[in-house]
């Protein structure tokens, strides 16, 4: 066995009074992908930062080749090698991606040389399969391009350690097998590499050895093979979890939601489906085939047309709270920039959208507090604080703040984009079950997600889009993965073959482990 | 993670060592004003500074809430002087049908009032409508209202008639059970501003749109109209405190005015609002207020620095207050 490369001696961690690590020990070595796992807020990004110089440990000690690494910035651990690939994106939104990949280091002398780092930027997004153009602002880049350029700057660091904190939550399919195939040349190169995610089955297929964190400590240390993903499960959550797909229902009531006609410009047209009450709509589709557009555009955050009836009636619904006064809300997929006032406490974010219920002209404040303390309760939020800053929550607690303040509002109709995003697997079987609760309260649920075991495991009813239009519609017995991807890449039988191969990780075909 | 501990209810918590900076500085200035000058805390010296702080002090709170959304105002010192001009001229003009008696001066309160609600209004549908930088809106209007009053003064000056100011004089110079109405009406306007900044949803908005305005839209806040709103209450605000001010002189010329803008910007900042937006301290901005003014006043009594240098000072003061801030963000 080689000698680690990286190693954490008994790091621990607090904020104020509260530890949230408590002693942390393990090692990375040269050529070998080491995943680490756990629930949200064990401390898989705490203790990321702190290998990466963001963050200082409380006390134990990070050691690089066997000498104490205690970076005090990020700029200094990189100069030594060590490259964090972060959850949060760590990307100067108004700079151009070449200009954000040499942050830093630009080339040429007195005057910079463009040319040359648009071209250096041009083959490293080439190595990634990415029709990213160097010129473009991170800004109007989608979340998953946004992903890829920070893929693209780590890789282009020469990182002997790289450290990744869920690089593939939200990327499409096909991106993450380019990251992968990425991952496996740098493990062949002798980089040490450490990557989180909450897909289990991507850590059964990259790492080659698992470190298990519960709460702030390792509970588990295993090699390749010697956990299965119920096993790690089991391990991250410390019980057994049942099928985490609640049974679907399926006596839907009226409808309760109309769309004949529906156009978001430019991209989505023509859209008509129904929604019933009580019913589960998955939405399907391929990052980019407008189904976040129509989301938007049916709640008046987009310029739309066409005709849409709620329980019967038609309405123009134009802004936010119009859509609330008919009963809709939407969740966000964009939580940081979107959803939740990073710099605000969760109390603030949570009564945001519903102010108006907490009292006129003061705002009750114990009013609110006892809001949140049933939030708190009923979406299993786990803060160490109750006045923290929303941005200090992990992701997947900040993902349950969300749903708990849109669903504040009481919606008839619900629209969750992307409900699981970053989000630990026993906390998703609770989410599943709460939108089964909601269906059974008969309330409509559409829920907008690229995970296909979601879409499969959760919806009565399935459409997939397609470039802004609705490719098909399949409901009961005729909802499977093959005529999902089949539907979701083009029907054309040479298409369809496209899909099924990738749309497989691979050796996993029968768990359906497909991201589209 | 079992053991994750959350406080059954939010204690009250004291306000933070950054937060209570300014109104350390303050109760410094106090005592270092009381050891070099025996009148320092005299009725009249403290009347007078409170009085003067008055002006600046109402258009300082509405430029909490313009800041706090992620706003600005340049314009409000133009304003000031603009208001001032087009109500002494409105009360002349009235003069000879309504004679000298209450009834003209509540007709040029309500002009005052009136013209800054427009002018407010003008800058906020430029803002929002128009969607151009809040810098670049009310940089034009700032230069546009100064020239329109010196237009009006024919450069010179706006003289409001002897015997309608003999009755409106009293507005500035006399009070309520010894108290100085400036000061009355902007302790009322500074604790309503504080009240609607922490209790009201107008306040809440205002913060969360100055935080992230996305975020806003996205939770059914009506991010314009709050917006708008914010613009408008401080054309109000402004118009208020000229009501205060003309009795004051009696008039208004080109130079009426001059850098308050500048005064209430730095009040804010000093207070402990952040400059980008998304949180407002309406006592803070009080508390700068008071500083700002306190510094003047010390200089002209103690004699120890020139006057001169009154500039220097706060300049120093506003920095230091923004390293304050920077130090609380970077620790958090
Ligand atoms: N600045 C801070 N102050 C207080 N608590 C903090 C701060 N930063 C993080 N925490 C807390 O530390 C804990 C660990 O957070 P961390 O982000 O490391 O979790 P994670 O394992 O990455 O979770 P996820 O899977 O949701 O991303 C959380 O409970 C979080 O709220
Ligand atoms: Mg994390």
């Amino acid at each position: 066995m080689t000698a680690p490369v990286l190693e954490l001696v008994g790091v621990r961690k607090s904020y104020g009074p509260i530890e949230i690590l408590h002693g942390v020990d393990f090692a990375l070595r040269a050529g070998e992908v080491h995943a680490l796992i756990g629930e949200n807020g064990a401390g898989k990004s705490t203790i990321m930062k702190i290998i990466g110089g963001f963050v200082a440990p409380s006390s134990g000690e990070v050691r690089l080749d066997g000498r104490p690494a205690a970076y005090r910035s990020g700029a200094e651990a990189e100069a030594a090698g060590v490259v964090v690939i972060h959850q949060e994106f760590n990307l100067a939104p108004d700079l151009t991606v070449a200009e954000n990949i040499y942050l830093g280091r630009e080339l040429g002398g007195l005057f910079l040389d463009h040319k040359a780092m648009r071209a250096g930027t041009q083959a490293l997004l080439d190595e990634l399969d990415s029709a990213i153009r160097p010129e473009a602002r991170i800004r109007d880049l989608p979340v998953s391009d946004r992903q890829m350029v920070e893929i693209a700057k780590a890789l282009s660091r020469n990182a002997r350690v790289l450290i990744m904190d869920e690089p593939s939550a939200v990327l499409t399919h096909r991106e993450v097998e380019v990251l992968f195939r990425q991952i496996e040349r740098l493990r062949a190169q002798g980089v040490a590499l450490l990557y989180t995610s909450h897909r289990l089955e991507e850590v059964t297929h990259l790492a080659d050895r698992i470190t298990v964190l519960r709460d702030g400590a390792v509970v588990r240390q295993a090699l390749r093979g010697e956990l299965t993903e119920d096993g790690m499960a089991t391990a991250m959550v410390g019980r057994d979890l049942e099928d985490i797909y609640p049974a679907k229902r399926h006596h839907a009531g009226e409808v309760a939601l109309e769309l004949r006609g529906f156009s978001v410009p430019p991209l989505v047209k023509d859209i008509s489906f129904t929604l019933k009450r009580g019913e589960v709509l998955g939405i399907s589709g391929l990052v980019g085939s407008g189904r976040t557009e129509l989301a938007e555009g049916l709640v008046g955050l987009r310029a739309s047309t066409g005709e849409v009836r709620r329980n019967g009636v038609p309405v123009r619904i134009a802004s936010v709270r119009e859509a609330a006064a008919q009963g809709m809300a939407y969740l966000t997929e964009d939580r940081k920039e979107r959803g939740l006032l990073l710099d605000k406490t969760l109390r603030e974010n949570l009564t945001l959208s519903t102010l108006p219920r907490f009292g006129a002209p003061f705002i009750s404040a114990a009013r609110e507090e006892e809001a949140l303390t049933k939030a708190i309760a009923d979406f299993d939020i786990r803060a160490p604080r109750r006045d923290l800053r929303v941005g200090n929550l992990s992701g997947g607690n900040q993902q349950k703040l969300l749903l708990a303040k849109t669903m504040l509002s009481d919606p008839e109709v619900v629209i969750i984009d992307e409900p699981t995003r970053g989000i630990d697997v026993g906390t998703k079987s609770q989410i599943y079950a709460f939108i089964d609760a909601l269906a059974g309260e008969g309330k409509s649920v559409i829920v907008i997600s690229s995970d296909m075991p979601e879409i499969l495991g959760l919806s009565d009813r399935v459409l997939v889009m397609r470039q802004g239009r609705i490719a098909g519609e399949l409901s009961g017995e005729r909802i499977s993965e093959t005529d999902v991807v089949r539907l979701v890449m083009g029907t054309s039988e040479d298409a369809a073959g496209d899909a099924a191969q990738g749309s497989v990780t691979k050796g996993n075909t029968a768990e359906g482990s497909v991201h589209v | 993670m079992s053991d994750a501990v959350i406080q059954s209810a939010a204690g009250r918590r004291l306000p933070s060592l950054s937060a209570l900076g300014p109104l350390l500085a303050l109760i410094l200035l106090v005592v270092l004003g009381a050891s070099l000058n025996d009148n320092f805390l005299s009725a009249g010296n403290v009347t007078n500074v409170l009085a003067r702080s008055a002006f600046i002090g109402m258009i300082a709170v509405g430029m909490t809430f313009v800041i706090t959304s992620g706003g600005l105002d340049l314009s409000v010192g133009s304003m000031a002087a603009f208001i001032a001009g087009v109500m002494i001229l409105g009360m002349n003009a009235l003069l000879p049908a309504m004679g000298v008696g209450v009834p003209l001066v509540l007709a040029g309160m309500g002009i005052a009032l009136g013209v800054g609600l427009l002018a407010g209004l003008g800058n906020g549908l430029l803002v929002t409508k128009a969607r151009i930088e809040p810098f670049i809106v009310t940089l034009g209007t700032m230069g546009i209202f100064r020239s329109l009053v010196t237009w009006l003064a024919d450069g010179g000056t706006i003289s409001l008639d002897f015997g309608v100011r003999q009755l409106y004089r009293p507005v500035y110079y006399s009070g309520l059970f010894g108290i100085a109405w400036p000061i009355i009406v902007f302790a009322i306007v500074a604790i309503a501003g504080q009240v609607a900044m922490r209790h009201t949803r107008f306040g809440r908005y205002c913060e969360a749109i100055g935080s992230n305005d996305k975020v806003a839209l996205y939770s059914a806040v009506n991010v314009e109209r709050i917006r708008l709103l914010t613009y408008v209450l401080l054309g109000l605000l402004v118009g208020l405190a000229t009501i205060m001010y003309v009795p004051r002189l009696g008039s208004a010329s080109g130079s009426t005015g001059m850098l308050w803008e500048l005064e209430a910007i730095a009040a804010v900042i000093i207070g402990g609002t952040a400059l980008k937006g998304g949180y407002g301290r309406v006592w803070g901005t009080v508390v700068g207020v008071l500083i700002l003014s306190l510094i003047d006043n010390i200089l002209i009594l103690a004699d120890l620095v020139s006057p001169y240098l009154n500039g220097t000072i706060q300049g120093v003061i506003i920095v230091f207050a923004v390293v304050l801030q920077r130090g609380k963000s970077s620790s958090a």
